[in-house]
Parts: structure tokens; C-alpha cells; sequence
């Protein structure tokens, strides 16, 4: 069922046999991450011109300033993927991260060659191959991720959990299949992010499990379902 | 056995590892963590945890209960398969045994592309002998006049500069962003099926080839080839290998053998990309000595070129016999 469902979610098996799933992230905000990156890189090579054309005289100055306007343009990238967890601080301000094709953190080469084909991914103007390449792709990856065999994916935060809210278990009145029971489950644990008429609007779906009883009642046997499947007895 | 005997059982396991990767980031106390005393036997953890997630997801558990061990599993997943990086003797390893036999062993393209780049710069050269006037198919009058004044003899101290005053250490930042940036953009170039790098190599060798032969032809050749002698061994075969990096991703796209397209290009690329490191560093040399040796006036012209003799041998040496022997 699951897998005639459209998500941009990319599995990734392990050694150990488990699934990892990342979600990889599209155009719009790998440009906003772009965007800030370029701020900041502004940024300093106004503040390295400040501080190298006027504090160091002469010609001194201004090759160190090339030198390093050099490694900033070319190792900005570089350096914070791989010594920053894959973000810079454009991507970690829009929570994202780079990572190897197997979800494993990017090493020296994949981050050299992804950054230096930025040249390619560029033309003609403003990104145009990369857009076109992110489009086509399935992992929203442009021409630079492709050979570089790396992806760009949301960062995971740890969701909060909320306990569900107490009530008595309640047996359901007739087995339930375990997709079943995990939809009714995870309902009681999302509850407290719902507003109230829309957790009622959703217990009121139930339709048979909770048939017979008064409106009022239904969320609250909804939640006890929940509470006795989960094994809170 | 349901949810909430499931998380009794194993939360303890769960929050002991996420308390030793919580530790592990912190670069303080992932020492303290490892020479403590309650080692973590992090492998054996990390297995285990994977064993509870792929449970919570055959028995469906809760989404948020899978959702937290997934996180869990991913964090410990990248802790466990990060790469280690012994910078110091890779660097070693590279110079001396990896960069040269990479080299030779994509002798082909590294051929190829110096045709590419050398045949136009020597026809150009010779050509400029007959017709002195082919350097303005290149360039308008006033570029023509910057390399005249550039190269004059009459220059008292630094020959290869738009003025006197401009000091070394300038002339060696603009060299290194200008020289090692055309060097990546040949190599870049290759993604479009090798055409951009064909298209520099042939560019760059046209353009040296037409500034030489026109300053050879009117007499300035002094200056000019002893202000090269030094600088040309490093700087021109770091162009070539530039290029034979970027002519190996045009080829994996044009003919990826039995591999598809884009496995092709992504083993293509981990060889090139060593290539290009090598041709980075060459470029930083040849930007060292192009501005702090070959533009100095007051040595005589026959020191330099001996100078630039020598650096050609031991850079054609270096690719030729070094790293041989070693498996």
C-alpha cells in the first residue's frame, strides 16, 4: 500500500539489514540555503578586505586578500561539509545536511568533486543545468551530487513525543488488524498537537468501534482504545 | 508482547546509547568516554537497537515510537560508518605513490590532452614567425600593447608585470586564483561530454602560443622566455593534467563500457578527482615561483633557463619513475 503512495523519501539499506529513510530535499530550499551561503560569503570577503587591505599595507595585502578570497570561494563549501556534520551554515540555518548515497557522512573527494562541478552546475546562468538536473532526478540531486554520488536531505530532529492522554483502557469491541491499531495508536499519541474539533472530527471516523456511543463519549473511547493496545492496562 | 512492555524492556539500552552519542559529539568528553571506566561495546549497541527498530516496524508499534528509533538508528549508523581521516599520511601516501601512478596510468588522456594544448601553441608560435599579424585573430590592440609592456626590455626590476610597483606577494595571490581557477573550470568543463575541457586546452594553448610567437617575432623574446623558463614546467603540465582530468569524465559519459552512464561517471570521477588535487598543489607551486623567481630582471637570462631546465626534468622525472615499485 505504502509504496503506491508518492513521497520523496529515499530508503537506504544498511549492513545491518534495516531500512534507513531520509528525506531528501528539492530545489526551492537548497536555493535559500544557496542564498545565505552567498550572503555570508560576501560577508567575509568584505571583512577580509577590510581587515587585510587596511591593516597589512601594500602589496602584501592584497595578495594575501586573492590568497583568500581563493580558498573562500573555492573551500567554503568544502571544509563545513566535511568538518561540519555535511551544513553549512546556509544549509543548517534551512536544516539540511549533505550526505553519501548510503546515508553515510561525506568524506574529502565526494565534497571536492560535488563542489568543484558547482562550475557546470552553474551554466548558463544562475544554476540552470543544476535546476534541470534536480528535476530530473529522483533524489532532487544536480549534476555535481550525480557524479559525486552524494544526496542533500533534511536534517532529522528528534520529535518530541507527547504521552497520550490518560484515559481508561477500553477493549475494542472487535479485533483490529495491526495497521488498524497503529492509526489509533499514533491518533492518541498526536492528539495533543491537534486542536479539540479536530480530535473529535477524527474519533468520529471510527465509525463501528465506537458506534452506539454519545458524541461526547467517543474521544474518550477512542483514547482508551489506544491506551489498551499500546498495553497501558 | 505490546508497546509498552517493548519500551520497558529496551528504553534502558536506548538511552545509554543516545546518552554515548550525545557524549561523542562533545570532543571533550568523548575522551573522558573512552578512557571511563563503563566502556560501551558501541558495535554490539548499535546492532541491537537496529533489532528493536526493525520489531517496531513489523509489529507496528506507534509512527512515534518507530520515528525515534529511526533517528536513533540514523545518529548511531553515521557515528559507526564515519570515515577516518589520517590527513598526514594520505598526503604522503598521495605525493609520493598515488598522484604519479594515477597519472601514468591515464597516460592516454594525459597525451591527448597535451596535443590538445601543445599542438595549437606551437602552431601558433611558428605560424606568428611568418604572419605576424595572426595575434590579432585573438586579441584586440590594446591586449597586444598590456603583454608588449609586460615583457619590455626596458623594465629595471620585474619583467611580467602592468607596473613596476606591484609587489610579489600581490602578483603570487593573483596567480594562485587566476591560474589554479582555470584549471578547475578545464576540469569542470569535462562534464559536458569532455568539450569544455577540449575547448580551454585549445583556448589556453592558442592564446600562450599567439602572446609568445608575437613577442618572439618582434624581438622582446628575452624577457618573455626567461620569465616563463621557471614557472612553465609546473604551471603548463598542471594545465594538461587539468584537462586529462576533465577529458576522463567527458569519456566515462561517451563511452562508459559496461557499466551504465552514471556509475560510469561517478568511478570516472574518483580517479580524475586525484588528478586535479595533484594539478591544485602544482598550480600553488607554479604561482610561488612565477612570483618570486621568474620575474626577477637582474638574473641573467642563461641561470634561469637552467633553472627551468632543471624543473622540467624533475617534473617529467617525477611523473615517470616515482611510486614504481610500490603495490
Amino acid at each position: 500500500m505504502s509504496d503506491a503512495l508518492l513521497d520523496t523519501l529515499r530508503n537506504v539499506e544498511t549492513p545491518e539489514g534495516i531500512e534507513l529513510k531520509l528525506a531528501v530535499a528539492g530545489p526551492v530550499v537548497r536555493a535559500l540555503a544557496w542564498g545565505i551561503d552567498s550572503l555570508i560569503r560576501i560577508g567575509i570577503y568584505a571583512g577580509l578586505a577590510v581587515i587585510m587591505l587596511s591593516a597589512i599595507p601594500g602589496g602584501l595585502g592584497i595578495g594575501l586578500y586573492f590568497i583568500a578570497v581563493f580558498v573562500v570561494g573555492w573551500f567554503y563549501f568544502v571544509v563545513f561539509e566535511v568538518y561540519r556534520d555535511g551544513a553549512t551554515p546556509g544549509k543548517s540555518a534551512m536544516n539540511l545536511r549533505v550526505l553519501h548515497d548510503d546515508a553515510t557522512p561525506v568524506g574529502w573527494s565526494a565534497s571536492m568533486v560535488r563542489n568543484l562541478l558547482r562550475f557546470v552546475d552553474f551554466l548558463p546562468i544562475l544554476y540552470g543545468f543544476g535546476l534541470i538536473s534536480m528535476l530530473l532526478s529522483r533524489d532532487f540531486k544536480r549534476l555535481g551530487d550525480v557524479v559525486a554520488g552524494t544526496v542533500v536531505v533534511y536534517k532529522d530532529n528528534a520529535r518530541g513525543g507527547s504521552a497520550p492522554p490518560a484515559a481508561a483502557p477500553v477493549a475494542p469491541n472487535y479485533p483490529l488488524s495491526l495497521e488498524e491499531q497503529q492509526a489509533l495508536v499514533s491518533f492518541a499519541e498526536r492528539s495533543t498537537q491537534l486542536t479539540e474539533e479536530r480530535n473529535q472530527e477524527l474519533a468520529e471516523l471510527t465509525g463501528p468501534l465506537t458506534g452506539g456511543q454519545d458524541p461526547g463519549q467517543t474521544l474518550a473511547q477512542v483514547f482508551g482504545i489506544a491506551n489498551w493496545i499500546a498495553g497501558r492496562r | 508482547m505490546n508497546q509498552e512492555q517493548f519500551i520497558a524492556r529496551h528504553e534502558p539500552q536506548w538511552q545509554r546509547l543516545e546518552q554515548w552519542l550525545d557524549a561523542d559529539a562533545d570532543r571533550r568528553k568523548r575522551k573522558a568516554q573512552w578512557n571511563g571506566e563503563q566502556q560501551l561495546d558501541f558495535p554490539y549497541l548499535y546492532r541491537q537497537v537496529c533489532h528493536h527498530l526493525a520489531l517496531a516496524r513489523s509489529r507496528l508499534y506507534s509512527q512515534q515510537l518507530i520515528n525515534r528509533l529511526d533517528s536513533l538508528v540514523l545518529r548511531a549508523h553515521q557515528r559507526f560508518y564515519r570515515p577516518t581521516v589520517n590527513l598526514r599520511e594520505k598526503l604522503i601516501e598521495f605525493a609520493a605513490a598515488g598522484f604519479p601512478t594515477q597519472v601514468r596510468r591515464e597516460w592516454r588522456l594525459v597525451a591527448l590532452a597535451a596535443v590538445l594544448f601543445f599542438g595549437p601553441l606551437l602552431s601558433m608560435l611558428s605560424v606568428q614567425q611568418l604572419y605576424p599579424e595572426m595575434v590579432y585573430t585573438l586579441m584586440d590592440q590594446q591586449q597586444v600593447q598590456t603583454f608588449e609592456a609586460m615583457y619590455s626590455p626596458d623594465h629595471a626590476e620585474r619583467i611580467g608585470r602592468e607596473g613596476d610597483s606591484q609587489s610579489d606577494f600581490l602578483m603570487f595571490g593573483f596567480y594562485i586564483r587566476n591560474n589554479t581557477g582555470i584549471g578547475f573550470q578545464t576540469f569542470a568543463g569535462g562534464l559536458l561530454f569532455g568539450l569544455g575541457s577540449v575547448f580551454f586546452l585549445l583556448f589556453n594553448g592558442l592564446y600562450i602560443g599567439a602572446v609568445a610567437g608575437h613577442l618572439t617575432q618582434m624581438g622582446h623574446g628575452g624577457p618573455f622566455w626567461s620569465f616563463v623558463a621557471g614557472h612553465s614546467a609546473l604551471e603548463l603540465t598542471a594545465i594538461v593534467l587539468s584537462g586529462a582530468a576533465g577529458l576522463k569524465l567527458g569519456g566515462a559519459l561517451i563511452k562508459p563500457g559496461r557499466l551504465s552512464r552514471l556509475r560510469s561517471l561517478r568511478s570516472a570521477a574518483r580517479g580524475a578527482i586525484t588528478i586535479v588535487y595533484g594539478a591544485a598543489l602544482m598550480f600553488f607551486a607554479a604561482a610561488f615561483v612565477e612570483a618570486f623567481w621568474s620575474s626577477i630582471a637582474w638574473v641573467p637570462a642563461p641561470v634561469k633557463y637552467t633553472v627551468g631546465l632543471g624543473l622540467w626534468l624533475v617534473v617529467l622525472g617525477y611523473f615517470a619513475r616515482m611510486g614504481r615499485g610500490a603495490t
